[in-house]
């Protein structure tokens, strides 16, 4: 596998908002939609084998092997201050790129790849929860549901995350 | 005939051997698979990729080894120059010069062995005519030997010179308040030798024959450490000193214990591995505890344990077997202790990977890896055990080493003066602001202006007793705590001060008492953490008429940022610069100052921690200078480490300054400086 392509990827991020249409990765994550840049995105896995990191912040699930890598495992439940997952219930994971570092995003359910008009987005409103606001690049009007735009980035800066 | 050679560049062979150690990997997990299934069509193919596998990785390996002689090669001219510098006849002697190690490995140790040398020929041997006096032959010998070992490579550096003199580290050690006298006669000549390994231990009075010799060895131990080796030393006055330092052939890949701790796998590196012992009811070794701390007795010694488990606060599995414990017996340096854990698997080659850069922080572990089986594992930083088991590290067999250790590693400890005042908790103040300890005479404390002062040094301090109940005697001693700032000090009155320890501060209860930042554990016990800039204040309020003094007075509107994620710290600065006449803002994270920025505030200058969960000093001092509205403004970092690389690192992300987080006099100063010189500058 080779890393030498992926720098490439970054910084996509900032300017989401401009362009005229922007093809996004849907999730679901406690019935909420939510949305990652499609250039983003490295792969999607089912169940994975986790092994448990001591000692990290509540938000690191842990790390895992993707084909010789190690990722490390977040996830995007306690990250955005939600109930745990209940056992049962089963999870996916999104593997996203952040400066040369793998991240492995786990979620509820991976959805389809939409490709939306810029005319559908909007900026956050000034009332969500201060946590999702943090992470969150903006909202997109769907048909039938609101679809909350995560930026990457942010999303992996939280407390006890070091210079890289 | 063309040449046999060629040249490749360095980078080409990096990359090819992180390919073939993830071939490696590859190859033992569909070992793995097949040894779950008989009879495979694929054994015998597999098998073949096996031999090739093995073969290439022994190849590639090979083209990263060099002969260590490579390191070597200007060491006889080094030799030669100081041979004639100090006009004493040196033969340097070179063993073992074609053993190969790993190009990574020899670049990291060439100048450690260079230190070595020239300390071995400088300080270890004497002159010719001392030489021949205590009947040697008048040349003195230096001795390199470099050979294989069980996957190591050890080079020893001996010297057939006077060997350390026990008495002379004694003395340093008690005057550098490394040791008591007491602690001493303790012990053995082995550990007081270790003292030359402490950072600092010889720079005050290099006029002293022996002390010389320490020069630079922390540095030195440090450097070995980082590439996971180790440093013996072994010497006999009169006979000489012999260094061994053992090394791994090479970093990249290393033999690791695998062992398992409620129900997680961990990998132990080899290197510091010594033994393993099972401890069971039944078995000729048992754990027992003094105080709860478990501890093992081994030939006749007492080994101390650290529970893994506890260290890395895992859950304990239900139904684990509480009878069986196995003991990796572990050493960093000459510390040895053991590492409790529930079982114990095979060693296995592991290739360390650095941990995701949000798990940095976490000083237990170096790295981690991908086993055989595929999946990931952790791998244990014997050092960073060794200096998170702080409590258990003051036992026998490693005192001076670990001490050591833990002041290379432990930043967030601080010295803490325990003290009686005004009865309840026994109370605490951090050292480094204590200026002094004094001890007055009731007698000789007058009244001046209602407020008790005595005269010190020339001029009146004032004094302030904590417990407000307290009354002045005409007799007796009082110990008093005194607070220096700038030309000005202030004395706190306790009744009884009580030790000295070197503890995490963790304020676990916040006070609502004025003058008390809250109640810490320390020393066992509860204590309450007293915040001494409240003292500070009421001395200097009522004492100097207002907030400030003429020194400052230029400085008074200076705003002051103050970034640091700490609330002790913050409690702690908070009061002392604004005594020192400076307008403070603080805020708890490197974003909040951002945030700052973009709001329009603006300030004089910045003092930021570097340390920082989120974003870190250091990215905080680029974000600021890279075109942000506050890039002109002056930046000091504040850092519990303060050594040249780090300097130099906070200056290239943009700091102007670095203190010591404890210092608070260099602050001030530096503070001073950084805004006149800026001022000069603007």
């Amino acid at each position: 596998m080779s890393n030498a392509k992926l720098p490439a990827k970054r910084g996509k991020t900032e300017e989401t908002i401009v362009s005229g249409s922007q093809d996004f990765v849907t999730m679901t994550i406690a019935d909420q939609m939510f949305g990652i840049p499609v250039l983003q995105v490295q792969d999607v896995l089912g169940h994975q084998r986790i092994t448990r990191i001591p000692l990290a912040p509540p938000e690191v699930a842990g790390s895992l092997n993707l084909r010789g890598r190690i990722v490390t495992a977040i996830d995007v439940r306690l990250r955005l201050g939600l109930p745990a997952r209940p056992k049962d219930k089963p999870k996916m994971s999104i593997v996203v790129d952040l400066r040369g570092e793998l991240y492995s995003l786990i979620v509820d359910s991976v959805g389809e790849v939409l490709s939306l008009s810029s005319e559908d987005f909007e900026r956050n409103p000034a009332t969500l929860d201060i946590r999702w606001r943090e992470v969150s690049t903006g909202i997109y009007r769907l048909n039938n549901q609101l679809m909350v735009v995560l930026d990457v980035s942010r999303l992996l800066n939280f407390a006890n995350m070091e210079a890289a | 005939m063309a040449a046999q050679t060629i040249r490749v560049n360095v980078d080409l062979l990096e990359n090819l051997m992180t390919m073939v150690s993830e071939l490696v990997l590859t190859r033992n997990q569909l070992l793995q698979i097949l040894r779950s299934q008989k009879d495979s069509e694929f054994a015998a193919p597999l098998q073949r990729l096996n031999h090739v596998t093995s073969e290439l990785q022994e190849g590639v390996m090979k083209t990263r080894m060099q002969p260590i002689g490579n390191a070597w090669a200007k060491l006889p001219r080094l030799v030669r120059d100081l041979a004639h510098e100090l006009g004493k006849k040196i033969d340097l002697q070179m063993l073992g010069a074609d053993t190969e190690l790993d190009r990574q490995v020899l670049e990291l140790i060439k100048d450690p062995l260079t230190h070595m040398v020239r300390n071995s020929a400088d300080h270890g041997l004497e002159t010719g005519a001392d030489r021949q006096r205590s009947g040697k032959s008048e040349t003195g010998r230096v001795t390199l030997n470099a050979y294989h070992e069980g996957g190591h490579i050890i080079i020893e550096i001996s010297d057939d010179g006077r060997g350390l003199d026990i008495e002379k580290i004694k003395q340093k050690a008690v005057q550098n308040g490394l040791a008591t006298e007491a602690e001493l006669t303790t012990m053995s000549d082995q550990q007081i030798q270790q003292f030359i390994m402490k950072p600092g231990f010889s720079t005050a009075a290099r006029v002293t024959s022996v002390s010389g010799r320490g020069v630079g060895m922390d540095v030195v131990k440090t450097n070995i450490e980082k590439i996971g080796g180790t440093i013996e030393m072994k010497s006999t006055k009169g006979k000489g000193s012999t260094f061994i330092i053992k090394i791994p052939l090479t970093l990249a890949i290393v033999s690791a214990l695998i062992v398992e701790c409620a129900g997680e796998r961990f990998a132990i590196p080899q290197i510091s591995v010594v033994e393993l012992v099972r401890a069971a009811s039944d078995s000729e070794h048992t754990i027992e505890r003094l105080k709860g701390t478990p501890v093992l007795r081994l030939r006749n010694r007492l080994l101390p344990l650290v529970s893994l488990q506890s260290l890395l606060r895992l859950d304990r599995e239900d139904g684990a077997n509480d009878d069986e414990t196995f003991i990796v017996v572990t050493q960093v340096g000459t510390y040895t202790f053991g590492i409790m854990v529930d079982r114990v698997f095979d060693t296995e080659e592991i290739v360390v990977k650095p941990v995701a850069p949000i798990l940095r922080h976490i000083e237990m572990f170096s790295g981690n890896t991908i086993l055989g089986d595929g999946s990931v594992i952790m791998i244990l930083d014997p050092n960073g055990i060794a200096s998170a088991s702080g409590e258990i590290t003051i036992s026998e067999g490693g005192r001076g080493e670990t001490t050591a250790v833990q002041t290379a590693r432990q930043d967030d400890r601080m010295a803490l003066l325990l003290f009686m005042a005004g009865g309840g908790a026994p109370k605490a103040v951090p050292l480094s602001l204590v200026a002094r300890l004094e001890d007055v005479d009731m007698a000789s404390i007058e009244l001046s202006n209602g407020q008790p002062v005595v005269q010190y040094r020339g001029k009146l301090m004032p004094l302030v007793p904590i417990d407000p109940a307290f009354e002045r005697h005409n007799e007796g001693r009082q110990p008093v705590l005194v607070f220096a700032d700038g030309d000005r000090s202030m004395g706190l009155i306790v009744d009884e001060i009580l030790d000295i320890v070197e503890e995490k501060l963790v304020v676990q209860l916040a006070a609502d008492r004025p003058g008390y930042m809250g109640s810490a554990i320390i020393a066992g016990k509860a204590t309450d953490v007293l915040d001494a800039g409240h003292y500070l204040t009421r001395a200097y309020k009522d004492w100097f008429g207002s907030s400030s003094s003429e020194s400052f007075e230029e400085e008074r509107a200076h705003r002051v940022l103050l970034v640091d994620d700490s609330p002790f710290f913050r409690n702690l600065l908070t009061p002392l610069l604004s005594v020192a006449g400076y307008s403070v803002t603080t805020v708890e994270s490197a974003n909040e100052a951002l945030n700052l920025c973009e709001a329009g505030e603006s300030f004089d200058v910045i003092v930021s921690d570097i340390e920082m969960p989120g974003m870190s000093g250091l990215e905080f001092a680029q974000a600021v200078r890279n075109g942000s509205r506050w890039q002109d403004t002056p930046l000091v970092a504040l850092s519990s480490h303060a050594s040249a690389r780090d300097l130099d690192r906070g200056r290239q992300a943009g700091f102007d300054d670095y203190v010591a987080k404890f210092d608070r006099d260099a602050l001030l100063y530096t503070l001073a400086q950084t805004l006149s010189e800026h001022r000069g500058a603007a």
